[in-house]
């Protein structure tokens, strides 16, 4: 009787994981996400492919909350996302069940990084195939966090990051244009952020805001045709003012 | 106690880890049927058999300045006091203590073990356990060997972000949180004591003489307490023992004698 099948994710000989290299690849393959993390506001943005038309879209949420005061996005397999998040939900609770204190964002992405990187030393299982992104407060201290975690199980703290589709050119933006913000900057920096790999127009991309009153606020279109439009007239006086001062000398 | 999640499990089995323990199950579980008539009623049996009455006073409570702890230092078995010297303050870490209360080996073994879990929570999540976190698992464990014949009726008594905590654990798996606890067989007088002296903005020194007094008045009525009365304070920067008396002395000093006024002189021949 054959107990597991053989071990799926072993060494090259180069010292290479392939089977999550490969969900690396499967992660730059997934939709944008970026996270912007500022003072007293955390801002999550991702890429929605263009809206199918018969398709409820208020069941294709890629935004989601793991508690009162913790969401998460990701990039890559959606399908195993939903385990994860499932699994992270429970860990929540269960932690304020032992010992009556909500998690740190800290500790639920050391568990979510733990269960993936458990998939990649198990046998007759595959790596999960996506990277998160973990933002919330701290109970008690109020501090606001930024974590992203990927297949390989490792995690770290950012004030600003992006994944999947283009991340690159999303994080060099970023890195570029990256200030401590708070409130409506923040969440304009993460959108312009979005916007350079994203065709414009709120129906495009999905926003939501985390605060410590309000806890998760999904933006609705609206919301987000009007900050965008903001964003494109600052564009334009920006290259107008470009423009100007070079004619006249 | 982790909730059993068992069955929400994908069913992508975790091989790895699982083959240790497929290897060794057979088809019928093995364990023991207990060799009785009485189904029912045979597990009380076990533990009247095994329960020791708490002999000791402890207490504990919350003021304004903190937690004061006190507990005496006797040691009975049945009628036989096997020490007058005990700890039954056990600090758990340089910010919370536990008393003992009940067979003394548990409350030491277990509070010990405490002890460790929190050091270790304290390494993975770079913060120190909240007294409600800590209480919650020593209550956890305790829950679960319930009916096994533990005995240990215990406070944890610390100060955390949250300002000063205590809570009251014991070995049937109960857990209530409190700002006036005392445990033990010389609970009832020590409460008499503490009842009527409380007030809420005493002095450290003013709660630590409520404490003391307490702790000698359950002393002096109740015989399977004696010995040393110990009193610690817990404060924001951690606990402190402020003193530990003698009973025998303390009784002295709240009633001192009075030399018996003599009505003649003797006179010599």
């Amino acid at each position: 009787m054959a107990r597991y099948d053989r071990a799926i994710t072993v060494f090259s000989p180069d010292g290479h994981l392939f089977q999550v290299e490969y969900a690396l690849e499967a992660v730059r393959k997934g939709n944008a996400a970026v996270g912007v993390r500022g003072t007293d506001t955390i801002v999550l943005g991702v890429e929605k492919k263009s809206t199918v038309k018969l398709q409820d879209s208020r069941s294709v949420r890629k935004i989601v909350n793991l508690d009162d005061h913790i969401a998460l996005a990701c990039a890559g397999l959606k399908a195993d996302a939903r385990v994860l998040i499932n699994k992270a939900r429970i860990e929540c609770q269960s932690h304020r069940l032992t010992v009556e204190d909500p998690v740190t964002v800290e500790y639920i992405t050391r568990y979510i990084a733990g269960l993936q990187q458990k998939y990649t030393q198990s046998g007759g299982v595959r790596p999960f195939g996506l990277s998160t992104l973990i933002v919330g407060f701290d109970p008690y201290t109020d501090v606001p966090s930024l974590y992203q975690t990927d297949p390989s199980g490792t995690f770290s703290a950012w004030k600003a990051n992006a994944t999947g589709r283009n991340s690159n050119s999303m994080r060099e933006f970023l890195e570029k244009n990256y200030k401590e913000t708070s409130g409506q900057e923040t969440i304009k920096l993460a959108i312009r952020a979005l916007l350079e790999v994203v065709e414009s127009g709120g129906k495009n991309i999905e926003v939501a805001v985390m605060t410590k009153e309000h806890g998760l606020r999904q933006l609705d279109e609206a919301e987000i045709d009007a900050i965008v439009a903001e964003i494109e007239a600052e564009k334009a006086a920006a290259e107008a003012a470009k423009k100007a001062p070079a004619r006249e000398s | 106690m982790k909730i059993d999640f068992s069955g929400l499990e994908s069913t992508a089995p975790l091989c790895g880890a699982n083959s240790e323990m497929f290897d060794g199950i057979s088809t019928s579980p093995s364990f023991q049927i207990p060799d009785t008539t009485d189904f029912d009623d045979f597990q009380k049996e076990a533990i009247q058999m095994v329960k020791p009455a708490k002999g000791t006073t402890t207490l504990a409570f919350i003021f304004k300045e903190g937690v004061m702890v006190a507990a005496d230092s006797r040691a009975s078995m049945g009628g036989y006091i096997s020490s007058q010297s005990v700890k039954k303050i056990i600090e758990i870490n340089p910010y919370m203590l536990g008393t003992m209360a009940g067979g003394a080996a548990d409350c030491q073994f277990w509070h010990r073990n405490l002890g460790i879990k929190c050091r270790l929570h304290e390494l993975a999540n770079k913060r120190r356990i909240s007294v409600t976190g800590a209480s919650k698992l020593l209550a956890n464990i305790l829950y679960s060997y319930r009916g096994m014949g533990l005995s240990v009726g215990t406070m944890i008594a610390g100060w955390d972000e949250k300002g000063p905590g205590l809570y009251y654990v014991d070995s049937e798996g109960g857990r209530l949180k409190g700002t006036k606890f005392s445990v033990g067989s010389g609970s009832p007088y020590a409460y008499g004591i503490l009842d009527s002296g409380y007030r809420y903005d005493m002095t450290v020194e003013e709660a630590a003489e409520l404490a003391r007094r307490s702790i000698y008045h359950a002393t002096f009525r109740d015989g399977a307490s004696g010995g040393v009365a110990s009193v610690y304070y817990v404060g924001p920067t951690g606990w402190k023992k402020l003193s530990g008396d003698d009973v025998g002395e303390l009784h002295y000093m709240y009633n001192p004698v009075e030399p018996t006024v003599v009505e003649q002189e003797m006179s010599e021949a």
